[in-house]
């Protein structure tokens, strides 16, 4: 079985967001990037089918080489090799293109991805690489087990959950859940050491059409100074949800 | 040309972000002086429900194939009778699944995530949540063909009764790769994400043991339960409940706190709210500086106050 992760390059989840000061931009100055964290329980999951049942599986990320460190940290966990596409991708849109591209060409069985990247959180890659290929999609994946041709995907629905039964290839998005955060993989050394030699293949782009662009970006504006309410004066604190804030 | 919308329903009934979605439809449909055609597939609810937002065509899909859900069959059955550059879709997980897909079908651009009216509709421009709440981004459409997802609780849902009328269509669409095996539902349980109240417990409560006075403010406020990222990691509360930036992103009236210190990732997904109150027995916890009222002191004795007072107010 040949399995394809999908890996974004995202600021450390302790980063202060800041933009450009024309507001153009994100300021990438002073961020430290890490696997898309929704990503890493789908990398977790493939590298334990990988060990359950001998399947290969790669990484993929649509990046310009500074996202490299991430994909090396990803064959650090134990991903079979690597394939980058030298893109700063733009969109979701442009995204999905270019996995899709390098999925089409690679035969895989199962394409795993986090269902959102925490930085532009579009949410839309994976289901866009689904309809790309033509293959049936599960967002929001909490399970999943391979079976040969078929996998068993348990889903969270609002209020519950749902087990399916997919056709393979499928495009799977997993969340918190697909694994649990105990079980994410930290690199050993060993890990670190062979990840230098691991292939990483660097593939051109296949497109430049985006659908959506960040025109300007804004911060959240600061909330008010907090309203210290005594514990021994519950009442006030009743009293300003109900008559100031009225929210009760 | 009409505004499309997309309103979801669970076994039939329409859920409230399907009335936000024709809300937010309608609104977009004002600014051009269109109408809004609203798509559901299989609603037992009754249409009226949705001319009170707006709506001023229903078009039923009726298709047993789609008793259950699968984003690419429910993508196919949708882009058979849309008809317009502007889809509306609500923001939740399936709808967000189904979105994707049927951008690709149309050709259409996709902005997820938004938070108000457009600020332009030639080019299609508007305001979107990014970040993981921690920014903004002003999101412009290429093209003219838009599908839109309407964050949760960020427009809100706006009477604005029409006239309407329906019309049943009957599909039968393909849906052959996914297959239900089984489907569990916790009834009467509050969708966290649609909730306006939300009360939220950390750390600070020492154990899973202690979550009945949680439930039982939540109860008395008709709220939604919350958790932060640790106590879902150690399972003392699932993984559904934890609000943050890989859990879930909320935007309630009111967010209650307690015995959660506040970090960058856990604000991030609660920075929404519009209401923010923390109880905490540490008065230099960060969540102090992002909230609107604050309590220092112990939850044990705080909470069940608390639930009474509300209990009282609320008669």
């Amino acid at each position: 079985m040949k399995i394809l992760v999908c890996i974004s390059s995202v600021p450390d989840t302790t980063s202060k967001i800041n933009f450009t000061a024309d507001k153009s931009a994100f300021d990438k100055n002073g961020i430290q990037w890490v696997i898309n964290p929704l990503d890493e329980f789908a990398l977790t999951k493939a590298i334990k089918l990988q060990e359950s049942q001998g399947a290969t599986v790669t990484v993929l990320n649509v990046g310009d080489a500074v996202t490299e460190p991430v994909i090396r940290k990803a064959l650090a966990i134990g991903a079979n090799d690597g394939v980058r596409v030298n893109l700063d991708p733009k969109d979701s849109y442009s995204t999905a293109k270019e996995i899709a591209s390098v999925a089409q060409n690679g035969g895989y069985d199962l394409i795993l991805c986090g269902k959102e990247s925490i930085d532009y959180n579009g949410g839309s890659v994976p289901g866009m690489v689904a309809q790309l290929l033509n293959q049936p999609f599960v967002n929001a994946s909490v399970g999943l087990d391979v079976n040969g041709a078929e996998a068993t995907a348990v889903r969270e629905i609002e209020g519950g959950k749902e087990t399916i039964s997919v056709k393979l290839p499928a495009v799977i998005a997993g969340q918190k859940g697909l694994v649990d955060e105990k079980d994410l993989i930290i690199p050993n050394m060993r890990g670190i050491m062979s990840a230098r030699t691991k292939p990483l293949q660097v593939v051109e782009p296949t497109s430049s059409e985006v659908k959506v662009q960040g025109v300007s970006y804004d911060s959240v504006p600061a909330r008010a100074a907090v309203k210290i309410v005594s514990p021994d004066n519950l009442d006030e604190l009743v009293r300003l949800l109900h008559e100031e804030a009225k929210v009760i | 040309m009409a505004v499309f919308v997309y309103a979801e329903n669970i076994n039939g009934v329409y859920k409230k972000a399907a009335f936000e979605a024709v809300s937010y439809a309608k609104a977009v449909a004002d600014q051009a002086g269109d109408t809004v055609t609203v798509i559901s597939v299989n609603p037992t609810d009754s249409s009226d429900l949705l001319y009170k937002y707006g709506a001023t065509n229903v078009i039923n899909i009726k298709d047993e194939g789609l008793k259950n859900f699968s984003a690419k069959a429910y993508a196919q059955a949708v882009s058979e009778v849309v008809d317009g550059n502007i889809l509306v879709f609500p923001h939740t997980t399936d709808a967000s699944s189904v979105a994707p897909m049927l951008a690709i079908m149309k050709n259409y651009s996709l902005i997820t995530n938004v938070l108000e009216a457009p600020e332009s509709q030639a080019p299609f421009q508007v305001k979107r949540k990014a970040f993981s709440g921690k920014g903004f981004m002003h999101a412009k459409a290429e093209g003219t063909g838009v599908i839109l997802t309407v964050s949760q609780n960020a427009f809100g849902v706006k009477e604005n009764a029409v006239s309407g009328s329906e019309e049943v269509k009957n599909l039968s669409v393909a849906n052959e790769d996914t297959k239900v095996i089984s489907h569990e539902q916790s009834s009467g349980k509050l969708d966290l994400k649609e909730a306006e109240v939300v009360v939220s417990a950390g750390r600070g409560l020492k154990g899973p043991e202690n979550w009945g006075m949680v439930e039982d403010l939540a109860n008395v406020l008709g709220a939604a339960t919350a958790c932060s990222k640790p106590v879902s990691d150690i399972g003392w509360r699932p993984h559904t409940e934890h609000v943050g930036q890989t859990g879930k992103a909320i935007a309630p009236n009111l967010y209650i706190a307690i015995g959660i210190s506040g970090a960058i990732q856990h604000l991030a997904g609660v920075n929404s709210s519009k209401t923010i109150v923390v109880i905490n027995s540490d008065a230099e916890a960060p969540f102090f500086k992002s909230a609107d009222y604050g309590v220092v002191g112990d939850a044990f004795q705080i909470i069940p106050a608390l639930t009474e007072k509300i209990k009282a107010l609320k008669g």
